[in-house]
């Protein structure tokens, strides 16, 4: 259309107007979008950075390897093993049944692993790997790795994982380590970030447990960068961890090996105790188990069969097994009554075979009595009628001040699991525990290690280790490499005297024809060994089993009858090593535990080897021998007690 | 302006059109397409292909097709405009025909080898054809109300047609875009107070009618808009892009992370990090220099063009720099705002930096349209 010139000023002049206006609009929401842009971009740049830093670095941890658990001569106890193992990742598989399939023809997987692993694969993120078999044999990984093309996401790696060379021989010392569990972490204030590591192996139990934080070592640490579905792109940084530290024990390998197999078949226990050092040389717990199976994930069948043995395998009786010392304690008894000048000890007391105490009869173990008996002869054939009076002349409260002194009632700082302070009966723990008065009865029970006296076999060692040295002898399990010198241990301050009546009653037990031992004596020059035996009660005979004829505890159920106990030093002269044995329900003191601790005292003098038939009674070598080649099939062959460490 | 009116002594002919086109226009559209190669180059990882090298093909063959448009005696693009909206409105009830979908929408048109996006093509027609009715209209009835809703009726029909498709970004465009000519032609100020009331209303009526049976929206676009309103209600879902976005620009800071050092993008957290969200590398890689240096250079192409417009005598012409730029304003705006989640996840690309063809080609058309407009803008007496 035609426009005069004053339409076209007209439209001219509307149009400069309104596009001004929208002009000065439009540059209003561009300031407002550079304005909002410099507040990203420059006050919150911190922030978002960060976010970024977030979304795209993944930090992963590397577990450490665990360290390295040792005998005394280097021979490895607990180590690392190569772990072959089949990991599958959903994303790459594509059709995961399909691959499980062919998988399980290829290495044998029961229906449970495929369902587990097919499980884990849908519960994680489609990139995160799942370990679908362990464990797997050079030929299985070898054939995985071979059809990896119909294999698609299926990778095999190596890992490592703890393994016992030793298997059930110092199970109950080293213990044994496991998946990390809740209840693992709330038991520690500050859990390390490496045990959330899926399948971490935490220390369960023994030195493994005790000692996890030096064993664990440190993770080093892997910066990753992921893209938004969280697939590894490229490695930032790598910082490698520290290997956990290495321990090594007090324990000898093969001194363990032969005391495990000389209590088999037992329920018992067996300590032995390096006399000037505390070391602890063995400490065997029969029957043991093994603890490589719990490594891998104990069966339920497995675990079932171990808990329902009545014999208890998973139970470490050498510092968790509480029992009445029996005879074992008459040294304390006799010890206190020197220390209260209640008996200068050559003194002698008659044993009719009972003694009646406050309206009640206690009995001697013979029931004939002992005749007249001084400390040596009380000691070395075990008289109790001897021990009642004298605990009566010195009263229980120097009898526990003994005990203590011995090494008695005390709980020792060892790094393993579950050590019992056993239980030193005083009038006050009574009081409080029992809520009644003690009773002179009490002091009399006591007297001979009865009533409510209880001890572990490894007390007991320590014990006697303190009367063969006249030291404070403190139990030791962990050695310390750089420790080239002898520990200075503290005297006990026995006065000789009483010491050289005691260790003379100890010499006769064995070594007199009237001891309680003397069957159990050893003939070779140098090694002689002086000892006590014991018998606890653990149920008396009632009166409707005598009627019913029982009267000697082989008639008895097995888990009724009395406990055998045997302490003993070696050499008698000069002591090296102090040995405790306790056999539950194995009736006799002299017939079940001391042949044991002779034995295992002959092979701890003997490098742990077999000991020689020398050292034995001419009459019973033909016998001793015989159970020797018994033995002996089940002894370790050197070979797998060879020093792996230089 | 009609043929009648083409003054052929004071209008430029021939090759003496060169000397008259908006050179510092063309320098500053370089500009920008160059920002977005080399972002292009940036998100393959340094790499001309997939995206770098093509859309440096596509930029060129751009300036050629705004030459060539420049060079047209603006009559003749005010002569055709109503058949070219009539034909952009074909395509588009083709599109509902007879369209293929992809990406959950209808939006292309399959003639044969060609494939054509006439929600495209309909951004420019709509202000082609708006500019000149308000040309051809008595200027006295301008703001007469049955005119106003012709007008009206001009952008809204291919705005409700490519809503169908739906395509909320591009069908928001051309109805702005329609509108900004409207406003800029001078109708009365009560039909624009009119229309943000209607506007307001009709809003709360797209969100009242949520989840009922005459719901207006597709349920994504309400899960985008709900994203919008709080991006962390659902960082993996539906706000996943903003928050993502907002993450990497913010992470940029002054100057950036460098070159090719984008980790965001590279690493795909960013959705669509070529495309819509091209501008979230720009800002992570060069930081608040390079991200404020390209909505500088935007708002240069704006002034420029304003000022093009202000001299223009030309009623079509005018109409037409303030409608082609008024759309280029919104482009950036809108994309801008959206990555740094002041805006909701609607699919507009940041004009001649985002890969894409047709968008490229019908904004090149439109500044040619421009240049037209400034090459043949009758010369003020001197």
């Amino acid at each position: 259309m035609k426009r005069t010139e004053r339409e076209k000023e007209f439209s001219h002049r509307v149009i400069s107007r309104r596009g001004l206006l929208l002009g000065g609009l439009q540059l209003g929401v561009a300031g407002t979008l550079l304005w909002k842009l410099r507040d990203m971009q420059l006050n919150q740049a911190e922030q978002f950075h960060l976010l970024a830093e977030e979304n795209r670095i993944n930090l992963r941890l590397l577990p450490p390897v665990r360290g390295l658990i040792y005998d005394r001569n280097g021979v490895l106890l607990a180590g690392n093993e190569q772990n072959y193992r089949v990991v599958m990742k959903r994303d790459d598989a594509g059709d995961i049944d399909l691959v499980l399939a062919r998988l399980a023809r290829l290495i044998g997987l029961s229906d449970e692993d495929i369902e587990r692993a097919r499980r884990d694969m849908l519960r994680n993120r489609p990139f995160v790997p799942v370990t679908v078999a362990e464990r797997l044999s050079w030929d299985e990984i070898s054939s995985v790795a071979a059809n990896a093309p119909a294999l698609p996401g299926v990778t095999p790696e190596m890992g490592l994982s703890r393994y016992y060379p030793l298997y059930k021989d110092t199970a109950h010392v080293v213990g044994y380590v496991g998946p990390v569990s809740e209840r693992d972490l709330e038991a520690l204030e500050a859990p390390d970030p490496v045990l959330m590591i899926p399948r971490f192996q935490i220390g369960k139990s023994g030195v493994e447990r005790m000692q996890d934080d030096v064993l664990r070592g440190r993770a080093g640490s892997q910066r990753v960068e992921v893209n938004a579905v969280g697939r590894v792109m490229r490695e930032l940084d790598r910082v490698e961890g520290t290997p956990g530290g290495n321990l090594h024990l007090t324990i000898d390998a093969k001194l363990q090996n032969y005391a495990l197999e000389r209590l088999h078949g037992q329920s018992a226990a067996a300590v032995v105790i390096d006399v000037p050092t505390g070391d602890i040389l063995a400490l065997a717990s029969g029957p043991s188990f093994d603890p490589n199976l719990f490594v891998r994930g104990i069966s339920s069948p497995d675990f079932s069969a171990l808990l329902d043995n009545d014999h208890r395998p998973l139970v470490n009786k050498t510092v968790q097994g509480l029992y009445p010392p029996g005879s074992t304690f008459k040294m304390v008894t006799a010890l206190a009554a020197l220390e209260d000048a209640a008996t200068d000890g050559r003194e002698t007391v008659f044993c009719p075979g009972h003694m009646d105490v406050a309206g009640n009869r206690f009995h001697c173990w013979r029931r004939g009595g002992h005749g007249r008996v001084g400390m040596v002869a009380a000691l070395s054939q075990s008289c109790d009628v001897y021990f009642y009076e004298m605990a009566q002349r010195c009263g229980i409260d120097k009898i526990n001040a003994m005990s203590a002194r011995l090494g008695l009632g005390i709980r020792y700082d060892l790094p393993i699991t579950s050590v019992s302070a056993g239980l030193n009966p005083t009038r006050d723990w009574k009081r409080r525990n029992r809520n009644a008065e003690w009773l002179i009865g009490d002091t009399v029970n006591a007297s001979i290690g009865q009533g409510f006296v209880l001890a572990t076999p490894l007390q007991l060692a320590v014990m006697t280790a303190r009367l063969a040295s006249n030291k404070a002898v403190l139990p030791r399990l962990l050695r310390d490499p750089l420790e080239r010198a002898e520990r200075e241990v503290a005297s006990l301050d026995l006065r000789p005297e009483w010491l050289r009546l005691i260790r003379r009653g100890m010499f006769e037990t064995v070594n007199d024809q009237r001891g309680t031992a003397y069957s159990s004596r050893v003939v070779s020059e140098g090694q002689v060994m002086a000892g006590k035996t014991g018998t606890s009660q653990v149920f008396s005979i009632t009166r409707a089993e005598r009627e019913a004829g029982i009267r000697r505890q082989e008639d008895l159920p097995w888990n009724r009858r009395n406990h055998a106990l045997f302490v003993d030093y070696a050499p008698a002269d000069d002591p090296r090593v102090a040995v405790a044995i306790v056999v539950e329900h194995g009736m006799g003191g002299s017939s079940a535990a001391a042949p044991i601790g002779r034995d295992i005292t002959l092979a701890a003098l003997n490098g742990g080897t077999v000991p020689p038939l020398s050292a034995y009674p001419a009459p019973q070598r033909n016998r001793i021998r015989a159970e020797q080649i018994e033995l002996e099939e089940r002894l370790r062959p050197p070979e797998a007690l060879r020093v792996s460490r230089a | 302006m009609s043929y009648l009116e083409y003054n052929t002594r004071r209008m430029p002919a021939g090759l003496a059109k060169v000397l008259y086109v908006n050179w510092p226009l063309v320098a500053l559209l370089i500009l920008v397409a160059s920002y977005g190669v080399v972002m292009l180059y940036s998100v393959a990882g340094g790499n001309l292909h997939p995206w770098a090298e093509p859309q440096l093909k596509r930029f060129a063959f751009g300036l050629v097709i705004m030459f060539v448009v420049a060079f047209v005696p603006l009559w003749l693009w005010r002569s055709i405009s109503g058949l070219a909206y009539a034909v952009s409105v074909l395509l588009l009830l083709g599109v509902e025909f007879f369209g293929s979908v992809g990406m959950g929408a209808k939006r292309w048109l399959e003639l044969g080898p060609l494939r054509l996006q006439p929600s495209e093509l309909a951004k420019v027609t709509t202000i082609m054809a708006l500019a000149a009715f308000y040309d051809w209209l008595d200027l006295k009835k301008t703001s007469r109300i049955l005119w106003v809703v012709l007008a009206t009726l001009i952008a809204l029909v291919p705005t409700l047609l490519v809503l169908r498709q739906p395509d909320l970004g591009t069908a928001m465009l051309i109805l702005l875009g329609g509108g900004v000519v409207i406003f800029a032609s001078g109708v009365h100020w009560g039909y624009f107070a009119a229309l943000i009331a209607t506007g307001a209303g009709l809003v709360t009526a797209v969100l009242q009618s949520r989840g009922t049976e005459w719901q207006i929206l597709k349920d994504y676009q309400y899960r985008r808009i709900d994203a919008f309103l709080d991006p962390t209600l659902d960082p993996l879902g539906a706000g996943y892009h903003i928050n993502q976005s907002m993450i990497a620009l913010g992470s940029g800071g002054w100057s950036g992370r460098g070159f090719m050092e984008g980790t965001q993008a590279r690493l795909n957290f960013l959705p669509e990090k070529h495309t819509d969200f091209i501008f979230t590398t720009l800002a992570e890689e060069f930081g608040f220099v390079g991200a404020s240096s390209l909505l500088i250079l935007y708002m240069m192409v704006m002034g420029v063009c304003l000022l093009s417009a202000l001299r223009s005598t030309s009623r079509f012409g005018a109409l037409l720099i303030v409608g082609v730029t008024g759309t280029f304003f919104l482009y950036f705006a809108v994309n801008m705002a959206m990555v740094m989640g002041l805006a909701p996840v609607v699919g507009v690309p940041l004009p001649l930096v985002s890969y894409g063809g047709s968008a490229m080609i019908v904004l090149m058309v439109g500044f040619g349209l421009v240049q037209s407009a400034h090459i043949h803008r009758a010369r003020l007496p001197s």
